[in-house]
């Protein structure tokens, strides 16, 4: 029996083959927190009674959701996470490590095949490398802290099927919208996602990332993409030894299959504020925006950096429009520095900003105003997300952010691209 | 666990966004956090927000944010049970794991009028509209959740069995 990857991971797990809907008691391989959910977490585990962590090296805490500290209320937070973890002598990653979702892969946390439970939504990234990996609340994470348990119902799968090469200009997150765009926001409730097809294949890491990253904004447990000779090349770069063999999944034993052929497909907008209100930019082009805003655990890798800077370059941005830049780790900043791609960013006009979440999620580094529009590469748009119910949040690719950053308006990033 | 209270309506995909604003995240406590909550939804709504209602969303609420901080805001401001046409799956999960009560039926959010006095057994997932006298079968836990809910959420959950596991 092959079933889906979702089904080889569960089954591979508990020992016997499992079936959808079955409920499964597992032992989770990595488990992590940030600062948005860890204190709670903490909370909990002091009132389950827990003493100590189930493995000191499977335990890991990122403060990138407010870093550093913009009030005391956080700073007494961070306080409590670090006292924790110094006692329990689990992993630390503390302000400017960057994103949780770019450092726990690239520190090589993450392995193919295995089940990772993570504190925040965005948990759903590291499926990119063949692993299930999921969001998960404080409660559950204490649980899991102490345990090293988990129980979850094995979900049906959905299988998306993408053929054809992207065009110039066109990105994965902009492939990632359409879907989500096709399904709504809860097309994939209770379910696991995965991808494949020649698109997938021909996209990098960095760009899977971006797939995985939002399959959450379908409403998906986990999103999942077969390891290839790409994901061994940049896991063994990390010293992770990618030892789990997939077999060929069986058509058969998903729920649903979606096929797309993405030759053809434009540069995409999702629109305030819902992630599937997506649409072709060029219905939204000429939008005023007084902010630009990349980074993210969707779209600040390096990748992302570069083609942004490629656009930006040698120009400036528009006189009226903020552009904010948050590297997703220390190492996409470092490395950015070494290709030059951070002087092109700030030369044009760009403010950076500590590796973390802050803009994103509205905690701080660029609360817009009352009445704002903001132009955003990260994953959503909800009201009042980045700090502000009363502004507008529109998501795009990073090279519809760097374009639209020297225009002052939603603006198309072909024309910057030939 | 019988509920009874009067119906307050939100439609689909009600974000945690909206629920409690991440630049909240700076309390547990149920009642600071139930002063921002629904701040999304607007004063207007924030007003009808009364202790002991019944709130009923449609589609897919709580999605978003794995913030458990959002079903604490809920408790927080008296809501006895949230009944959905469906819930996000981390919110589902939290709201089970930290004792907020809450019933999956479409039918019933379907048919029921805001205002309207009902009547929710949370277990059974039986829901009668005490004013048209209808009931409505929710779709039932499967017995481990029955457990939790019964121990008033996981953290209660866990200290029994570590008690058990004592003896």
């Amino acid at each position: 029996m092959r079933g889906t990857l979702t089904q080889q991971i569960f089954s591979a797990k508990v020992g016997r083959w499992v079936k959808p809907g079955e409920i499964v008691l597992v032992d989770v391989d990595f488990v992590m927190g940030q600062d948005g959910t860890a204190p709670l977490a903490i909370k909990a585990f002091e009132e389950m009674g827990g003493e100590k962590v189930f493995a000191e090296k499977k335990v890991a805490f990122v403060i990138d959701h407010s870093a550093p500290s913009p009030n005391q209320g956080v700073s007494e937070l961070h306080k409590r996470m670090r006292d924790f973890a110094w006692r329990q002598r689990i992993v630390l990653y503390d302000i400017g490590e960057g994103v949780c979702h770019q450092i726990i892969p690239e520190k090589g946390h993450v392995k193919p095949g295995s089940i990772v439970i993570g504190a925040d939504s965005h948990t759903c990234t590291y499926g990119a490398l063949g692993a299930f990996a999921t969001g998960v609340g404080s409660t559950d994470l204490a649980a899991a802290m102490i345990s090293g348990k988990m129980w979850f119902k094995v979900p049906e799968t959905i299988l998306f099927k993408l053929n054809g090469k992207l065009p110039t200009g066109v990105f994965s997150k902009d492939l990632i919208l359409f879907l989500i765009g096709q399904v709504t926001a809860d097309g994939a409730t209770y379910k696991a996602v995965e991808f494949e097809g020649s698109t997938i294949s021909s996209l990098s890491v960095d760009a899977r990332f971006t797939i995985c990253n939002m399959a959450i904004e379908m409403g998906g447990k986990a999103g999942l993409i077969a390891p290839d000779e790409k994901t061994r090349a940049w896991l063994e770069e990390r010293k992770v030894k990618a030892d789990f063999e997939f077999l060929e999944p069986d058509k058969d034993s998903y729920e649903k299959v979606y096929e797309f052929d993405v030759s053809a497909l434009e540069p995409q907008i999702a629109v305030p504020h819902r992630v599937d209100n997506v649409f072709p930019l060029s219905k939204y082009e000429g939008t005023r925006i007084n902010q630009a805003f990349l980074g993210t655990c969707t779209n600040g890798r390096l990748e992302d950096l570069e083609i942004a800077a490629r656009i930006l370059k040698g120009k400036r941005i528009h006189p009226e429009v903020r552009l904010i830049v948050a590297p997703a780790s220390r190492k996409v900043l470092l490395e950015a520095m070494e290709k030059g791609i951070i002087s092109v960013l700030i030369e044009a006009g760009a403010v950076l900003v500590t590796p973390g979440c802050g803009c994103c999620v509205g905690t701080h580094n660029g609360v817009p105003a009352s009445g704002e529009v903001v132009i955003s590469s990260s994953n959503r748009n909800f009201k009042g997300r980045m700090g502000n119910p009363d502004s507008s949040i529109f998501l795009a690719s990073p090279a519809t952010v760097a374009a639209s950053a020297i225009e002052g308006r939603i603006a198309d990033p072909r024309n910057y691209l030939n | 666990m019988v509920f009874e209270g009067q119906v307050l309506k939100v439609g689909k995909n009600i974000d945690t966004d909206v629920i409690i604003p991440a630049r909240y995240l700076v309390t547990f406590d149920p009642l600071e956090l139930s002063v921002h909550c629904f701040e999304g939804l607007g004063e207007d709504f924030r007003a009808k927000l009364k202790p002991g209602s019944i709130l009923v969303a449609e589609e897919n609420f709580g999605c978003g944010s794995s913030r458990e901080h959002a079903p604490i805001a809920i408790k927080g401001c008296g809501i006895s049970c949230v009944i959905a046409s469906s819930f996000a799956r981390i919110f589902y999960r939290n709201a089970i794991n930290i004792g907020l009560p809450i019933v999956e039926c479409p039918e019933f959010v379907k048919e029921v009028q805001e205002g309207d006095k009902v009547a929710v057994s949370l277990l059974e997932g039986k829901i009668t509209n005490l004013k048209s006298g209808k009931t409505y079968q929710a779709k039932p836990f499967p017995p481990f959740l029955v457990e939790i809910i019964r121990a008033g959420g996981l953290v209660n959950w866990a200290k029994k069995r570590l008690k058990k596991e004592e003896k």
